[in-house]
């Protein structure tokens, strides 16, 4: 009997403790930090958004598709990675969609992964006139959330003479460009050199526009 | 500079982070354990929750307080669930549907964070933030609270008591991680990580397409995710997506954040024990195994083998730009090795090697460095097999700092590191026996039987990453997991907290020209021997089914 009752304590205690625990840790402690970011560092904490002529067009941490709206890749722009965030991810149409982020899980011996692999390099080859050996591993495959906002270096070096083809300047310039919105390692040391497509492409608007 | 060289610097610069932090964050949370002054917030706290703080319970109560409050969480977080339509900031999302909804209060409450869902269309912010992160926390608590017990069992001598949970519990919280992550989300808030209460805006992309922008406090809820060795995503995509883990920066720092506690409780432990060379002992397998873990998973995804890498030149599936290989590799070394499972990278497309490293980590049990609390004491025990084999070889009764391991302490500890392995792989097997669960697997081959025996092994373990090709959303995985999370999470920690019973009422014997000293380097070469042998082996038939199958193909 002593026994029983004193579990019951111990359950009222632990409904108790619940509750003083969900107020301080679950309420106050992400108020308190909720609004100290949006005070201390207000651009981040809503998003990084990007506006380009007055109105939000994205947000600089996340690709967007650069494509027509029957989703052929417009040749204007610097092209995204290939994206698994979609209602169907073989498909090739849509992507970086936030609400559904994820990756393609598909494993390294995946005969699946390997069909999806050699027509994008086929795409890749025929849209930017490269050989096959020059396109990087990141053109050709998903990213872990189907959002990467980046692209590698060489990526973006593949696409450079398409695109000022399509705007009609030099490949120089567009490589200046591509140089600005390259972000090296942090520190020098961390994580991998990588391209802001988003930025980049809408640099390219503002200073080489397709007329 | 190379990619692999920068991926070296970038653990070393690890390395010197945790070094210089162990120190003083171990011997804070020593005096948050030992000190016996109550701050009046506490005082607060105990009077509201109704526990005497002053009152020394003995094991058994231990117990049960951890157990009462476990089982209450898991309850209520189901509620909180199934009702989430009826609760503010539900973002329109219906109730979560029973047996998803226990899969996930299980997860949460065993400081697992598998997760059946995604964030970002099932969960609404309330009960992200006022749910699913308060167990971040809480679970975090309990973890180190039943460490520091088994530690007092240690120092302690001559006593059944083992201190009070309710203490151990509030001060961890009050302490320790509450203010590492108001510090800590800050720092990810100034790196990029959001924190807002927007619903999904739908803005115009430049080229005129339509894009949701999602929202929410997640600053909150990454640092804990981190800091507790959760690993829950606020996201599907969980550290992977760049609102989580924007930067090379951010995600350093989240790996910095994952070993933080569990690499500077071995200094605690030594603090306790009055010898800081046996948490030096400890910490530096803990290191070691964390190092060869990180150094593996690294060459083999650089090296990139299997048909998918060789066609693409690199393999960079399921890996973003921004953290590159040497990031993701360090990044799934670290999350695997601390329980923490929050993911960068899909595991699910390492290679063959490189996924198999990432699974046999978890195999080993938790303890390099493991989680919070549950690291060290899963090394402690580990730790007393180490001095029982040893005794064996010489023939006289094994101790360790000074306490007899006798046959009853032996029984604690056989049981606690044979729990986890048996109920992983009988889960794994029945899952790959039964045909429904088995048309859950994405991918085909061994990669498809490693899928299944990377979720159990995961949920076992606590640690909560995925191949998440595997669906498991479904009656089966909700159901068998959550059973598996729930009974290998809290069996091991009764058997835990018994032991600590057992070697607190014990009279410490000196020292003798017999005694195994604890921490020299030989003893730290026999306690890796036992884990790789013992533990990790355990696993080595399904493991050569698997990855080795597949990787050796």
């Amino acid at each position: 009997m002593s026994h029983l009752s004193s579990s019951a304590r111990q359950l009222a205690a632990a409904v108790r403790g619940w509750v003083i625990f969900t107020i301080i840790c679950g309420l106050a402690y992400p108020l308190v930090v909720f609004g100290v970011a949006q005070i201390a560092f207000p651009r981040q904490a809503d998003g990084s958004l990007v506006t380009y002529r007055g109105r939000v067009v994205g947000s600089s941490l996340l690709c967007q598709e650069f494509t027509t709206p029957g989703g052929q890749p417009l040749a204007r722009y610097f092209q995204p990675r290939p994206s698994a965030s979609a209602a169907s991810p073989t498909s090739g149409a849509g992507g970086c969609d936030p609400l559904a982020s994820g990756a393609s899980n598909l494993g390294p011996d995946n005969p699946v992964l390997v069909r999806d692999i050699e027509p994008r390099q086929r795409r890749v080859a025929a849209f930017d006139h490269v050989p096959v050996s020059a396109i990087p591993a990141d053109a050709v495959t998903t990213s872990g959330s189907g959002l990467d906002p980046l692209i590698s270096p060489q990526n973006a070096a593949i696409q450079a003479a398409r695109v000022a083809a399509a705007r009609h300047v030099s490949v120089a310039a567009i490589m200046a460009l591509v140089r600005r919105y390259t972000q090296g390692r942090a520190l020098g040391i961390l994580g991998e050199p990588g391209v802001n497509v988003l930025l980049l492409n809408i640099a390219l608007d503002q200073r080489y526009p397709v007329r | 500079m190379s990619a692999t060289a920068a991926g070296w610097l970038q653990a070393g610069l690890l390395v010197v982070a945790l070094a210089a932090c162990h120190v003083p964050l171990g011997d804070h949370m020593a005096r948050i354990f030992t000190g016996d002054r109550h701050w009046r917030a506490e005082r607060v706290i105990y009077r509201l929750i109704g526990a005497d703080p002053d009152s020394d319970q003995a094991w058994s109560a231990y117990a049960r307080s951890v157990l009462a409050f476990s089982l209450i969480s898991v309850v209520l977080l189901y509620a909180a669930e199934r009702l989430q339509h009826l609760l503010p900031l539900s973002l329109g999302l219906p109730g979560v549907p029973p047996a998803l909804a226990f899969n996930t209060a299980a997860s949460f409450v065993t400081n697992t964070n598998w997760q059946n869902y995604a964030g970002e269309t099932t969960m609404g912010y309330l009960v992200q933030m006022a749910g699913l992160a308060v167990q971040n926390f809480l679970s975090a608590a309990v973890g180190l609270a039943v460490a520091i017990a088994l530690v007092r069992g240690f120092a302690r001598s001559r006593t059944n008591r083992l201190g009070n949970f309710w203490v151990d519990l509030t001060r961890s919280l009050t302490r320790l991680l509450i203010p590492l992550s108001v510090i800590g989300a800050l720092v990810l808030a100034a790196g990029g990580v959001i924190d807002n209460f927007h619903a999904s805006q739908v803005v115009t992309t430049v080229a005129g397409g339509h894009q949701a922008i999602t929202g929410g406090p997640v600053a909150s809820q990454e640092v804990i995710k981190q800091l507790g060795n959760n690993g829950g995503g606020f996201y599907n995509a969980n550290s992977a997506h760049p609102f989580e883990n924007p930067s090379p920066f951010t995600n350093w720092f989240e790996i910095f954040l994952m070993l933080l506690i569990p690499m500077s409780l071995p200094r605690a432990f030594g603090r306790m024990v009055n010898d800081t060379r046996q948490g030096y002992a400890i910490a530096s397998v803990m290191a070691l195994l964390w190092l060869a873990a990180a150094g593996g998973i690294s060459y083999f995804e650089a090296r990139g083998a299997g048909l998918a890498p060789a066609v693409a030149r690199g393999a960079m599936e399921g890996k973003n730009v921004a953290f590159g290989i040497p990031g993701s590799a360090l990044f799934a070394a670290s999350t695997t090795v601390t329980s923490t499972g929050a993911v960068n990278a899909a595991h699910d497309s390492l290679t063959a090697f490189g996924g198999g490293i990432a699974l046999f980590d978890m195999a080993l049990g938790e303890i390099v460095p493991g989680g919070i609390g549950a690291g060290l004491y899963g090394m402690l025990i580990l730790a007393v097999v180490t001095v029982f084999v040893g005794g064996l070889m010489v023939g006289r009764t094994p101790e360790y700092l000074g306490k007899k391991i006798r046959p009853a302490e032996m029984k604690y500890a056989a049981l606690y590191f044979l729990t986890t392995p048996m109920v992983a792989l009988a889960a794994a097997g029945a899952s790959a026996g039964l045909r429904s669960p088995r048309a859950s697997v994405l991918n085909p081959g061994p990669h498809g039987l490693t899928e299944i025996l990377y979720a159990f092994v995961s949920m076992a373990n606590n640690n909560g990453s995925a191949f998440a090709g595997l669906s498991t959303d479904t009656l089966w995985y909700n159901t068998a997991g959550g059973a598996v999370m729930l009974l290998a999470r809290f069996a091991p920690i009764i058997f835990v907290l018994g032991l600590a019973g057992s070697l607190a009422r014990q009279q410490p014997v000196p020292a003798s020209a017999g005694t195994i000293p604890t921490h020299k380097p030989l003893f730290a070469g026999m306690l890796i021997g036992v884990i790789i042998i013992l533990v990790g082996l355990t696993y080595f038939p399904a493991l050569a089914l698997g990855p080795l199958a597949e990787g050796l193909r």
